[in-house]
């Protein structure tokens, strides 16, 4: 069974390449159980979208 | 929008401009460069673009190819050292938030920031998302923004700094971990509130 820690670094690297098969089945199966790591995982996915921003963002006020 | 217009704009971006280049390349001569290319090569075109939004987005594109180029071009002339300091420090923070069997602690389990797409309007957010950015060991922040804001594939960030795949891996998790505890101590400020 995956520990967190081992979880949020599956989590991480999901970003940057294809997990396994059994990685993706590993991860699948810890997060049904684990709210703190589901929440981990929304909050990478929103650094993601955000970074994308992070360029373009809104540094002044604009109409 | 005239001509006058755009130079005024391409004017007050510039400083935003090579603040970024100048994290990403490390090198004040090399930063003045790309950023004077990016300015020129959008000059020529500013006038199919209407409003501030559209110009800046298009701007801060040119510049992201001319550092990929410019880092391309660079190769492997970049050193990062084994760990360091602050990234050692930055590994305790992560630790402390586990119990000694590697599950989260009680108090310090992530919990859902809401809906954390409403601070993306908010100018005070990225002043905190900056400053977090800033706060990250030097060579930790490099990785981050080499993934995230210039979308190098990591294999490709590997080649370039010359470590292995999976210390690629380790930095970038570390990056991650590092903003997400920043931004929930700094902006969303859910940590320790009751579960639910």
């Amino acid at each position: 069974m995956l520990t967190c820690k081992e979880a949020t670094h599956l989590i991480s690297e999901a970003l940057d390449r294809p997990l396994s098969w059994p990685e993706r089945l590993r991860l699948r199966t810890h997060l049904a159980f684990c709210s703190g790591c589901q929440a981990f995982r929304r909050q990478l996915d929103f650094l993601r979208s955000a970074s994308r921003r992070f360029l373009t963002r809104r540094d002044e006020d604009e109409p | 929008m005239s001509e006058q217009a755009h130079d005024q704009l391409l004017a007050e971006f510039r400083p935003q401009m090579l603040k970024f280049a100048r994290l990403q390349l490390q090198d004040g001569a090399a930063a003045e460069d790309v950023v004077h290319d990016a300015i020129s090569a959008a000059l020529e075109g500013a006038s199919r673009f209407n409003g501030r939004s559209a110009l800046k987005t298009w701007i801060f594109a040119i510049l992201r190819h001319k550092i990929v180029d410019a880092l391309r071009e660079r190769g492997r002339t970049v050193h990062i050292s084994s760990l360091e300091k602050d990234e050692a420090d930055l590994d305790e923070a992560f630790d402390a938030l586990f119990t000694a069997s590697a599950h989260w602690h009680p108090l310090s389990r992530p919990r859902a920031w809401g809906n954390p797409e409403e601070a993306l309007e908010q100018r005070q957010f990225w002043q905190v998302f900056e400053t977090c950015l800033e706060l990250l060991p030097a060579n930790t922040a490099r990785v981050f923004m080499m993934r995230e804001f210039l979308g190098f594939e990591t294999p490709e960030i590997c080649r370039n700094l010359d470590i292995s795949t999976s210390n690629c891996h380790v930095i970038l998790h570390r990056a991650r971990a590092g903003l997400r505890l920043c931004l929930e101590r700094g902006w969303f400020n859910t940590e320790g509130s009751p579960a639910c």
